[in-house]
C-alpha cells in the first residue's frame, strides 16, 4: 500500500512548502503590521527581523502545535487499517489551506491560516473517515481557544497600556521615566518569550533543561537583551524642540527601541504558531510513510520538517510578503510605538503561551483583540468596528471553505492513488 | 494590490482634523483686530480686504468641518464620544461664523464708533481673541490626552488650561461692561439706529469669548467619562 511512499512524501513536502509560502507571503505582514505601522521599524528592518525570528520561532518552538495538528485532532487508532486515507487527507488539507490562502490574499480578505488548516482537517476527517474519527473534544478546545485568545490578549494589552500610562506618561518627567522603565519592559519581553520556549522543551535540537535551568536561561537572555536595549537608548539623541508640537515625541523615541524588541518577539511567536499549521500535516504524512503505514507510532518531530516550514515562510516573505508589509506601513498612521508595543507584546505573549499548550490559535485574532484592548484603555483615537466585524466574519467563513476544498482534494487524491 | 487587514482596523483619527479646524477658526478670529484697527481709522479699503480675508478663512473652516463630519461614521470605537466631538466641532464653527458676522456688519454699515471708545474697543476685541486662542491651546492637548489614555497629569494640565480660559472670559465680561458704560453715557447724542447696531456689535464680540468658553466646557465634558 505504501508503494507510492516516496511520491507521497515529495507531494506532501511540495504542498507543505506551498502552504508555508502562503503564510510568509500573507500572514507575516499582519504579524509585523503594528511594528511597521508605528514607524519603529523600516520596511527593510521588518523583513530582516521577520525572516530571522519567524524561522527561529518555527524551528525552536513550533513542535508542540505541529504535534496537535498532526495527531491531536484525529483519532489515529481508527485509521490503523487504512493509513493511506490519512495521508490523502493531510495532503488534501495542505493543498486546500494553501489554495484558500492564495484566493483570499488575492481578494484582500482577511483569513486565518490556523482556521483554514483546522477547517480542512476536520472537514476531510468528518466526511472521508467518518464523524467518529474526529476528536471533537480536542477540536472544541481549539475553537474555544479562538474565543479565549483575543480576550486574553485584549486584557493583557489593556493592563500593559495602563502600566505604561501610570509609570511613564502620567508622571512629571515622562522622558526620564521612559528611560528608566523601558529597559524593564525589554527584559520582560525577552524573559517571557525565552521562558515559554524553554519550558516547552528543545528536545529536538538536543537540549534538555529542568525548570530551574529554564528560568536561569530566560533571566539571562532577558538581561542580555535589556543591556543591548539600554545601550541603544543611551545612544538616542533627544531634541527638546520636537516636543513642542506633540509633548511625547522624545518619549516615543525610547519606545521605538522597545518596539523593535517586541517585533522580534512577535515574529518569533508567529513562527512558532503558524509554521506548525503548514508542517503539521506534512509531519503526519512523513511519519506514516516512514513507519510503513503505522499510524499510532509516537515519533519525535523531525527537525528537518520544521526547517522546511521555516524556509517556506522566509521564501514567501522575500518573494511577496515585503509588498504587503510596505502597504501596511503606510496604512497605519494612528499607531505610536507606545501603543504598538502594548498591543504587540500582548498578542505575542498570548500566542507563545498558546503554542506552549499546543493549541493552534490565530495570530491575527490575538492582534485584533490586543488593539481593542488598547482602545479600551482609551489609547487609540479610532478603531473601526466595521472592520473588526468583517475580520471575525471572514474567519468564520474560512472554516467551511477550508473544509469543502479539503474534501474535494481528498476524493481526488483517493481517485488517483486508489484507496 | 497586496494589503493587510490590520491597517483597516485603525480608523482615521478625528482628533487631528478637529485641531486643524480649531487652528483655522483661530486664524479667522486673529484677523478681527487688524480689521477693527482699519475700520476705526476709517480706512474702508483696507477694512474690506481684511473682511474678505476673514470670509475666506471662515469658508476654509467650514470645508474642514464638513470633511470631519463625513469622517465620523457610526461604528468607530473612540476614546471620546462621537456626540461630544461633534458638539465641540459645532461650537468651534460658531466662533468663526461670529467673527465673519461682526466684520460683515461693520463693513456693510460702514460703522463709526465715537473716538472715546476706540482704545477700550480694541482692548475688548483683543481679549476676546485671547479667549479663542486659549481654547485652541486646550484643544491642542487632545492628542496628548489620547497618548496618556486620558490619564491624571494630562487631565490636570487641560483642566488648568480651561480654568485660565474661564479667567480670560470673565475679563472680557468686565471689559464689555466698561465699554457699554461709555456708550451708554453718550448714546443720546448719536443716531439711534447706529447706537442699536453698536450694542449689537459689542454683544457679538463678547459672544466670541463666550463661545470659546463653551468649547472649553465641552472639552471638559469629553474628559469626564
Amino acid at each position: 500500500m505504501m508503494e507510492f511512499g516516496i511520491i507521497f512524501i515529495v507531494l506532501a513536502c511540495v504542498f507543505g512548502l506551498f502552504m508555508a509560502w502562503g503564510v510568509g507571503a500573507n500572514d507575516v505582514a499582519n504579524a509585523m503590521a503594528t511594528s511597521v505601522g508605528s514607524k519603529a521599524l523600516t520596511i527593510k528592518q521588518a523583513i530582516i527581523i521577520a525572516a530571522v525570528f519567524e524561522f527561529l520561532g518555527a524551528f525552536l518552538a513550533g513542535g508542540q502545535v505541529t504535534a496537535t495538528i498532526r495527531k491531536g485532532m484525529i483519532d489515529a487508532e481508527l485509521m490503523a487499517g487504512s493509513p493511506e486515507l490519512l495521508v490523502y487527507g493531510m495532503m488534501a488539507s495542505l493543498l486546500a489551506a494553501g489554495i484558500w490562502l492564495l484566493i483570499a490574499s488575492r481578494a484582500g480578505w482577511p483569513v486565518s491560516t490556523t482556521h483554514s488548516i483546522v477547517g480542512a482537517i476536520v472537514g476531510f476527517a468528518a466526511v472521508g473517515l467518518g464523524i467518529e474519527a474526529v476528536h471533537w473534544a480536542k477540536v472544541g478546545a481549539i475553537v474555544m481557544s479562538w474565543v479565549i485568545s483575543p480576550v486574553t490578549s485584549g486584557a493583557i494589552a489593556f493592563l500593559l497600556f495602563l502600566s505604561v500610562q501610570k509609570l511613564i506618561f502620567n508622571t512629571d518627567d515622562p522622558l526620564a521615566n521612559a528611560r528608566r522603565y523601558v529597559p524593564v519592559y525589554i527584559f520582560l519581553v525577552g524573559f517571557i518569550v525565552t521562558l515559554v520556549t524553554m519550558l516547552k522543551g528543545l528536545k529536538h535540537v538536543g537540549l534538555e533543561l529542568n525548570m530551574f535551568q529554564s528560568y536561569l536561561v530566560a533571566i539571562s537572555v532577558g538581561i542580555v537583551i535589556m543591556l543591548i536595549g539600554i545601550y541603544f537608548i543611551r545612544r538616542l539623541k533627544f531634541d527638546p524642540n520636537a516636543d513642542r508640537e506633540y509633548h511625547f515625541t522624545n518619549v516615543e523615541k525610547v519606545f521605538g527601541i522597545l518596539m523593535m524588541v517586541t517585533a522580534c518577539a512577535m515574529a518569533f511567536a508567529h513562527g512558532s504558531n503558524d509554521v506548525a499549521n503548514a508542517v503539521g500535516p506534512l509531519a503526519a504524512v512523513v511519519s506514516i510513510v516512514q513507519n510503513n503505514g503505522e499510524v499510532t507510532q509516537r515519533s519525535l518531530m523531525a527537525p528537518w520538517i520544521l526547517l522546511l516550514g521555516g524556509i517556506g515562510i522566509v521564501a514567501g516573505l522575500m518573494m511577496y510578503g515585503h509588498k504587503v508589509i510596505a502597504t501596511v506601513g503606510q496604512g497605519i498612521t494612528e499607531l505610536t510605538p507606545s501603543r504598538g508595543f502594548a498591543a504587540t507584546l500582548a498578542a505575542a505573549t498570548t500566542v507563545v503561551v498558546a503554542s506552549g499548550t499546543g493549541l493552534p490559535i490565530s495570530t491575527t485574532h490575538t492582534l485584533v483583540g490586543a488593539v481593542l484592548g488598547v482602545g479600551m484603555a482609551r489609547g487609540i483615537a479610532a478603531v473601526n468596528m466595521g472592520v473588526v466585524r468583517a475580520i471575525f466574519m471572514s474567519w468564520i467563513v474560512t472554516l467551511p471553505a477550508g473544509a469543502i476544498l479539503a474534501i474535494l482534494f481528498f476524493f481526488t487524491l483517493k481517485g488517483i492513488f486508489g484507496g | 494590490m497586496p494589503r493587510s487587514y490590520i491597517s483597516g482596523l485603525f480608523g482615521t483619527s478625528p482628533i487631528s482634523p478637529l485641531q486643524q479646524h480649531m487652528a483655522k477658526v483661530q486664524a479667522t478670529v486673529e484677523e478681527l483686530l487688524p480689521f477693527f484697527q482699519a475700520a476705526l481709522a476709517e480706512d474702508w479699503e483696507k477694512a474690506e480686504s481684511m473682511q474678505q480675508l476673514i470670509a475666506v478663512r471662515e469658508n476654509e473652516a467650514d470645508a474642514l468641518k464638513r470633511e470631519l463630519r463625513l469622517k465620523l461614521p457610526h461604528g468607530l470605537f473612540m476614546p471620546v464620544s462621537r456626540h461630544d466631538l461633534l458638539e465641540v466641532l459645532t461650537m468651534q464653527d460658531r466662533i468663526a461664523n461670529k467673527a465673519k458676522d461682526i466684520a460683515g456688519l461693520m463693513l456693510g454699515r460702514k460703522m463709526r464708533f465715537p473716538d472715546t471708545m476706540n482704545a477700550p474697543l480694541l482692548d475688548f476685541v483683543d481679549r476676546c481673541s485671547d479667549a479663542v486662542s486659549q481654547a485652541q491651546t486646550a484643544i491642542n492637548e487632545l492628542d496628548e490626552l489620547v497618548a496618556t489614555g486620558f490619564g491624571g497629569n494630562e487631565i490636570d494640565l487641560v483642566e488648568s488650561m480651561i480654568d485660565k480660559l474661564d479667567t480670560i472670559e470673565s475679563d472680557t465680561d468686565d471689559i464689555q461692561v466698561a465699554v457699554r458704560a461709555i456708550l451708554f453715557k453718550i448714546e443720546k447724542d448719536l443716531p439711534p439706529v447706529d447706537v442699536m447696531f453698536m450694542y449689537r456689535v459689542l454683544d457679538w464680540i463678547g459672544d466670541l469669548a463666550d463661545l470659546a468658553q463653551r468649547v472649553g466646557s465641552r472639552l471638559e465634558l469629553m474628559l469626564a467619562r
